[in-house]
């Protein structure tokens, strides 16, 4: 991406004002997401930097809204940190409970998505499967159809239903949400996929199921993970769908931002935040692995 | 292979008929083998078919319904229904329907409905419901001739609107939400009309929507180019690291955007006191750049941005770069070689982007309502408002149906051009 040696001289400024305004916005892309970093060590319940946290005065910086999203709604969080008090932490802590919440509906609900929806990409990757656009719409309609037009929906299936303020609505409706990822995701894996190994799989003798999970499934693994892991993050930071039916037994983090954000703006959001910038890095770096590894089996990259 | 097969068996003379070893014809078999491979394709989607037809589809089907069909009333006022059905519009409201009325009355506050009928006439006429409850509280007292003694009790029952709007609702299906959400009533004489222009909210709602969203896209694209471009031109040792500069807010939770957002541009946030301390604005006027539109765009700008770089890093990635040089080197200066040669390739990518981020952005709800303020809403927090606070959810099914008709016509759109099979993520 150097200057050609023909350039003329405007046209090198200008190369270098591109550089500069690239610059800029990737600025724009990544600084609001570090900021929160340093201010959810602030000592000061401000949304803003202090003086001492400029002048990197250790007395501006402290743990406290970590330790706030420990001991807020515990029954007793004065007492000294003994085995009763992590007890009593993890069984009262509201925020330790909605992240109870938020793991076993993003569990359940990953599960759900990423096994229906891999076997749906398989037969939608098939040559012979009929109506196969009609069918990808449909599907994929979840990730387009505006998350506050399916929440409506389903609040009214599930209060006729029953389904409403329960575990089972909260896990298929977030099922229903990830399983666009999961498709996309596998279809893609399995646009270079070579159906001659099949082919060649079952004519050296071995039965469907052989087949799927010695042939099939190292292959497309990768591209399952990261729709898996899609379907993950979808369930993880939805929050609509939770706030229309959910009841109070399943909230989840999210929810719990909303009402914080909503109602007594804390710096403790600041600190649930930063945790999940870091989730979402680790989550980040797994799919950018896996994509490399699917390319390099594939034999579409060098690398 | 098999039309080959076939065209040969049906025009060539066929001296000997092919057959496979069981004796089949060859055409029948692979006809067979066909029919199977389709099912078992089929029956691979079919769970999740049916798992997204419960989960989704069935769902919205009950929200269209629920958009057309209010039984609040009806089924809580049977003697009007019959009387609204003998007498056709326009006959006088006589002794026989107040008695009527005063029948349905005594059984709505019997089975204590008069509040739930009440709400559904309000939400045509306007402060109609205390007239059911104050009415209803007091029934039991009163004494035929009903005319005379619910008119004792109120003198709001005569008003033909009212009269009006009970008749419109004695039925359970209606298009009066779909009037509603687009900003028209009805008169006392059943005409379809226009409401009073202050109270005509939804239709610049959706414009407000349509506008915002398009605000965003063109951001998103004047932002998303040169990025997209840097990206496609780098080694890809080099822009697979600066990818994480796309990837990573794209895989951040929204809420914590949102939140950062507010951070950055509340009054004593990061920005203005950035801008303060270098002098550029004083202390006392510091900057409005949240919970009005303004918070909404740059909020908004920042979340949807990956969907627009992606898909245009896709398509700048396959441009051949020695298109350019030819065209540098039979002497265009570099603008006429991007403007002529380049930007025309680019445009299938622009197109998915701005196609994706507009969907995206016209059904956008949790940014709108955390930093929009009361006119950064968009048409989503309407529908939100009515299912949680104003409980009318009719109005609420019915603006969400029509948000989802124009997010349809934009998908259909989106899959004629782009084609929903080349959607990428990451």
């Amino acid at each position: 991406m150097a200057v050609p040696a023909y350039a003329s001289p405007l046209e090198r400024t200008w190369h270098y004002a591109y550089l500069v305004i690239c610059g800029l916005i990737f600025f724009f892309l990544i600084a609001p997401i570090v900021v929160i970093i340093p201010l959810s060590f602030n000592a000061e319940p401000y949304f803003t930097f202090t003086e001492k946290m400029l002048s990197f005065d250790p007395s501006g910086y402290s743990m406290r809204w970590y330790d706030m999203l420990l001991t807020f709604g515990m029954q007793e969080p004065q007492v000294e940190r003994s085995w009763s008090w992590w007890m009593d932490a993890w069984q009262h802590s509201t925020w330790i409970d909605v992240a109870k919440n938020s793991i076993i509906i993003g569990f359940f609900s990953t599960i759900l998505a990423t096994v229906l929806g891999t076997l749906a990409a398989l037969g939608l990757s098939r040559p012979e499967m009929p109506f196969r656009r009609a069918i990808m719409a449909v599907l994929i309609s979840p990730m387009i159809v505006p998350i506050i037009i399916t929440a409506t929906g389903l609040f009214f299936f599930y209060s006729k239903t029953g389904l409403a303020h329960s575990y089972p609505g909260i896990i298929m409706a977030h099922a229903t949400l990830g399983i666009p990822f999961v498709i996309i995701t596998v279809t893609a894996t399995l646009v270079g996929f070579d159906h001659s190994l099949t082919r060649a799989a079952q004519n050296l003798g071995a039965d469907p199921r052989t087949t799927f999970f010695k042939i099939v499934m190292p292959l497309i693994l990768p591209g399952v993970v990261s729709g898996a892991l899609f379907a993950f993050v979808t369930s993880f930071d939805e929050v609509v769908v939770v706030l229309f039916v959910a009841g109070y037994d399943q909230q989840t983090i999210p929810r719990q931002m909303w009402n914080g954000i909503r109602e007594q703006i804390s710096p403790a959001i600041l600190a649930v935040a930063t945790i999940l910038v870091f989730v979402s890095i680790a989550l980040l770096t797994t799919v950018e692995l896996l994509r490399r590894r699917s390319e390099r089996l594939r034999g579409m990259s060098p690398g | 292979m098999s039309d080959a097969t076939m065209d040969a068996s049906l025009n060539g003379p066929e001296p000997t008929q092919l057959k496979t070893a069981d004796g089949l014809p060859l055409k029948v078999a692979l006809a067979k083998s066909q029919a199977r491979a389709k099912r078992r394709a089929f029956l691979l989607v079919a769970p999740l078919f049916l798992f997204v037809l419960i989960t989704f589809v069935v769902p919205i089907g009950q929200m269209l319904l629920q958009s057309v069909y209010n039984d609040g009333f009806s089924k809580n006022a049977p003697a009007l229904g019959q009387w609204f059905d003998a007498h056709p519009l326009g006959s006088p409201i006589d002794e026989s329907a107040y008695a009527a009325l005063a029948s349905d009355l005594k059984q709505m506050k019997e089975n204590r409905t008069q509040g739930e009928a009440g709400t559904r006439i309000n939400y045509d006429v306007a402060g109609t419901r205390s007239l059911f409850t104050s009415t209803a509280r007091k029934i039991e007292r009163l004494e035929p001739p009903w005319k005379e003694a619910i008119l004792g009790v109120d003198e709001g029952w005569s008003d033909p609107n009212l009269w009006r709007a009970m008749r419109s609702a004695s039925s359970p299906y209606t298009v009066d939400f779909y009037l509603a959400a687009m900003d028209h009533t009805r008169d006392k004489d059943n005409n379809i009309v226009p409401v009073d222009p202050q109270r005509a909210i939804y239709g610049k709602l959706f414009t407000r929507t349509a506008i915002l969203s398009l605000v965003i896209t063109v951001l998103c694209m004047i932002l998303a180019f040169p990025i997209a471009h840097l990206l496609a031109s780098l080694p890809l040792a080099k822009s697979n690291l600066l990818m994480i500069f796309v990837l990573l807010p794209f895989w951040t939770s929204l809420l914590v955007r949102t939140t950062s957002w507010m951070v950055l541009l509340q009054q004593q946030g990061v920005i203005n006191d950035l801008l303060v301390w270098s002098g550029l604005i004083g202390n006392d006027n510091r900057l409005e750049m949240m919970y009005n539109q303004t918070g909404t765009i740059v909020a908004m700008t920042h979340i949807l941005l990956p969907f627009m770089v992606l898909p245009l890093y896709s398509v700048m990635r396959t441009i051949p770069p020695s298109y350019v040089r030819a065209a540098r080197s039979l002497g265009a200066t570099s603008w006429t070689a991007f403007r002529r040669i380049y930007l025309p390739q680019t445009l299938p990518g622009i197109g998915a982007g701005a196609l994706l981020v507009f969907i995206l952005s016209v059904g956008y709800y949790i940014t709108p309502a955390l930093v929009g303020g009361a006119d950064g809403q968009l048409i989503s927090n309407m529908i939100a408002f009515h299912m949680q606070k104003s409980l009318n959810w009719s109005l609420a099914a019915a603006l969400a149906s029509m948000l989802l008709g124009g997010v349809i016509i934009l998908y259909w759109l989106y899959d004629r051009l782009v084609g929903i099979d080349n959607m990428k993520l990451g």
